[in-house]
């Protein structure tokens, strides 16, 4: 958007400061997730920079909240740093036990919402499904109904049925809410697909069982993927169903943290934020490798 | 052509087998229709399963409790045999049977919970009568009266009476703010007393104010990101997205941090002398640190539906205004701004339904007036435990949230919606 050579002298004014306008908005919604990062390094149990901080005095910065993430839980944390010490970290420490709980739960969610979500999106995206708009609302509803009231359904629900507490019902819920981000990724990828090809697999005799695997899936596949990373991080960042349904061994990481924020706020929350920050910073960039390659492979080149 | 008339049948098409070529076609569109909707079938079963019976099964629970009436089963028949009469010795007889029967089960507690949710501090009546159970007799009513003359009073009876039966609608009264009065008719709960109503009013109000703000915030972006060269737009994209990718609970926390009243932003305020030591500004736990932090948790999900209108704008139109003489502002106004609002329209309602149920963001940085509908919700699950009324204002947030989700799906179409 250049600007036009017959620009009055106000537009020219207005288009600067669009431009500084813009650039503030993009503070604002930059800033809060950069600013923790320096802020986990501090020295002190503050949530601002000190004086140290500021002047990029080395004694203002330390690892030590890190370290309290590895020793917080610990049977023995001022130990001899040798493998035992190890061994008691990985059996102890309550954020790694959370960050296990966090992700066997989100593996598993993530594969049950991909491969019912995907075979799904190929009968939605097919011209004669019947019910169509009925169907896609109902299978999108989960990410639209308040999270309270699915929590709320479920804690009877499951405290009836006796699944309260187990990670079969913590996987089945965060399956269910991780399920509308894959139809709408991959009927999004649908839409594109030339549904020609199918018909010419068929012409040259593969059944539908080859024409799938070998034509549609490596076609669709990075929506797919981008639609199960979607889940998982859904997955990876809920709370209220945990804290509604799991019981007091299932400590996942946001529940982790939501009880840290809630109880005693300590700078450990804020080095916990910076590894996840740093986690959504290579999904971002995963997500957004796969949407160039679905690109290329539709055809779309970027101008 | 062959001729449309079926009766004549050698005129029909047919196939090799014989059967005639539309039947054949309606038999194979119909395996076409069955063998898509089979493929969506499993998935269906089981958001059923996981999802709409547990919400239907817990909105069940607004119309029913029988904490009452399973347990206090004499004083039941009684209300059923004399509809409107008042509390005669026959009356007081039963209540004293099942005072025993509740003393004996243990089961006054909850009898007496049930009634304290019509009548605030009417629970310990139940319980300490239970215990003194065993020694009435008859007469029952002066007896009964002689322990508490609250046992007399009019507006208990009625309480009674209406919890006798397990299906209610009482459970939607109190969420709207009413009770049970003196005389034994719904009324308005006393000023000071009404918290749902306001409750629900505030939600919408603050859930309005931050679609509004995520409209400012994002329409300036989304434009931009439409209007520049492909190559810069992506890069600059990546900024709106890193926070849709983030955390909700890290953005939260990163407001924290930066809204309280030792945070980064009081802290630079100090030092440079806009304020006072003394004068630090509260912006969390309020309605303020409310809007801020799900402002701008909500941004990306308006700006991502505006931007994918906006890039399918034409920029010729814009440039075919100017040409015949509009001013830039007439430009904008006219020709740019209706195309414009479907985007506006799929952002705005996005942004507002999510706004409405939220949940986190409120009870972490809400504090006592910038908490939401869902945070009531929660309280009642988790520490009033009425969870009949938990169930009640579910049901009716959940209403207005459908309502919403149907007006977008008539707007802007459900299968449009994009994510990045």
């Amino acid at each position: 958007m250049a600007l036009p050579i017959y620009a009055d002298t106000a537009e020219r004014i207005w288009y600067y400061s669009y431009r500084v306008i813009c650039a503030l908005i993009f503070v604002f919604l930059i800033a809060p997730i950069l600013i923790i990062m320096p802020l986990s390094f501090n020295a002190e149990a503050y949530f601002t920079f000190s004086r140290e901080m500021l002047t990029f005095d080395p004694a203002g910065y330390s690892m030590r909240w890190y370290d309290n993430l590895l020793t917080f839980g610990m049977q023995a944390p001022d130990a001899l740093r040798d493998g035992g010490w190890w061994a008691d970290v990985w059996a102890n420490s309550k954020w790694l036990q959370a960050a296990k709980n966090s992700i066997i739960v989100g593996f598993f969610a993530t594969i049950v919402a991909t491969v019912l979500g995907t075979i799904a999106a190929m009968g939605l995206s097919r011209p004669e499904m019947p019910y169509r708009k009925l169907i896609m609302a109902i299978l999108i509803s989960p990410m639209i109904v308040p999270i309270i009231i699915t929590a709320t359904g479920l804690f009877f629900f499951y405290s009836d049925i006796g699944l309260s507490g187990t990670y079969f019902g913590l996987v089945m819920a965060h399956a269910t809410l991780g399920i509308p981000f894959v139809i709408i990724t991959v009927t999004a990828t649908m839409m594109g697909f030339d549904r020609s090809l199918i018909r010419a697999a068929q012409n040259m005799g593969a059944g539908p069982v080859t024409t799938f695997f070998k034509v549609q899936l490596p076609l669709i596949t990075p929506g797919v993927v981008s639609g199960a990373l979607f889940a998982f991080v859904t997955s990876f960042d809920e709370v209220v169903v945990v804290l509604f349904i799991g019981s007091h061994e299932q400590q996942t990481i946001p529940r982790q943290m939501w009880n840290g924020i809630r109880e005693q706020i300590s700078p450990s929350i804020l080095a916990v934020a910076t590894i996840l920050v740093i986690f959504s910073i290579c999904l971002l960039t995963v997500v957004e490798l796969l949407r160039r390659r679905s690109e290329r492979l539709r055809g779309v080149t970027p101008s | 052509m062959a001729s449309p008339d079926m009766t004549t049948d050698t005129d029909v098409l047919r196939t090799v087998d014989g059967t005639p070529l539309k039947t054949a076609l309606a038999i194979a569109s119909r395996r076409a229709r069955i063998r898509a909707f089979m493929l969506v079938l499993p998935l269906l079963i089981f958001i059923l399963l996981t999802f709409a019976v547990p919400i239907g099964q817990m909105l069940s629970r607004s119309f029913t409790d029988d904490k009452f009436s399973s347990n206090m089963v004499e004083l039941g028949k009684w209300f059923d045999d004399n509809a409107n009469a008042a509390p005669d010795e026959a009356a007081y007889t039963a209540l004293a049977a099942d005072l025993v029967t509740a003393s004996n089960e243990r089961t006054a507690g909850s009898v007496g919970t049930r009634i304290n949710y019509e009548l605030p501090g009417t629970r310990s009546l139940f319980t300490s009568a239970a215990r003194k159970a065993d020694k009435l007799e008859a007469p029952f009513k002066e007896a009964i009266i002689a322990l508490d003359k609250d046992w007399a009073r009019a507006d208990l009876w009625a309480a009674m009476r209406s919890a006798s039966a397990a299906a209610t609608t009482n459970f939607y009264q109190a969420a709207l703010d009413r009770q049970i009065g003196a005389d034994g008719n719904f009324e308005a709960a006393p000023e000071n007393t009404q918290i749902y109503v306001k409750l629900f009013v505030r939600t919408f109000v603050i859930s309005i104010v931050i679609t509004l703000l995520c409209l400012m915030l994002g329409f300036p972006i989304a434009h931009l990101l439409a209007v520049l060269p492909m190559r810069y737009a992506s890069l600059l994209m990546i900024l709106v997205l890193l926070p849709f990718w983030t955390s909700l609970l890290v953005r939260t926390t990163s407001w924290m941090v930066i809204l309280q009243s030792q945070g980064v932003i009081n802290d630079v305020l100090v030092a440079l002398r806009i304020v006072g030591e003394d004068g630090r500004l509260a912006m969390m736990y309020n309605q303020t640190g409310t809007i801020i932090a799900m402002t701008h948790i909500l941004l990306p999900f308006m700006i991502l539906p505006l931007y994918s209108v906006m890039k399918t704008i034409p920029p010729s139109y814009a440039r075919a205004a100017r040409s015949l003489g509009a001013t830039s502002w007439t430009t904008f106004r006219r020709i740019y701004l209706p195309q414009t609002v479907s985007g506006i329209g799929a952002g705005g309602i996005l942004c507002f339904i999510l706004a409405v149920g939220y949940y986190i963001t409120p009870a972490l940085v809400g504090g006592a007036d910038g908490t939401l509908i869902s945070n009531q919700i929660a309280f009642h699950m988790q520490k009033s435990l009425n969870w009949s009324l938990a169930a009640a204002l579910a049901a009716m947030l959940l209403a207005a949230v459908l309502i919403l989700y149907w007006a977008y799906d008539r707007i802007i179409g459900i299968d449009n919606m994009k994510l990045g």
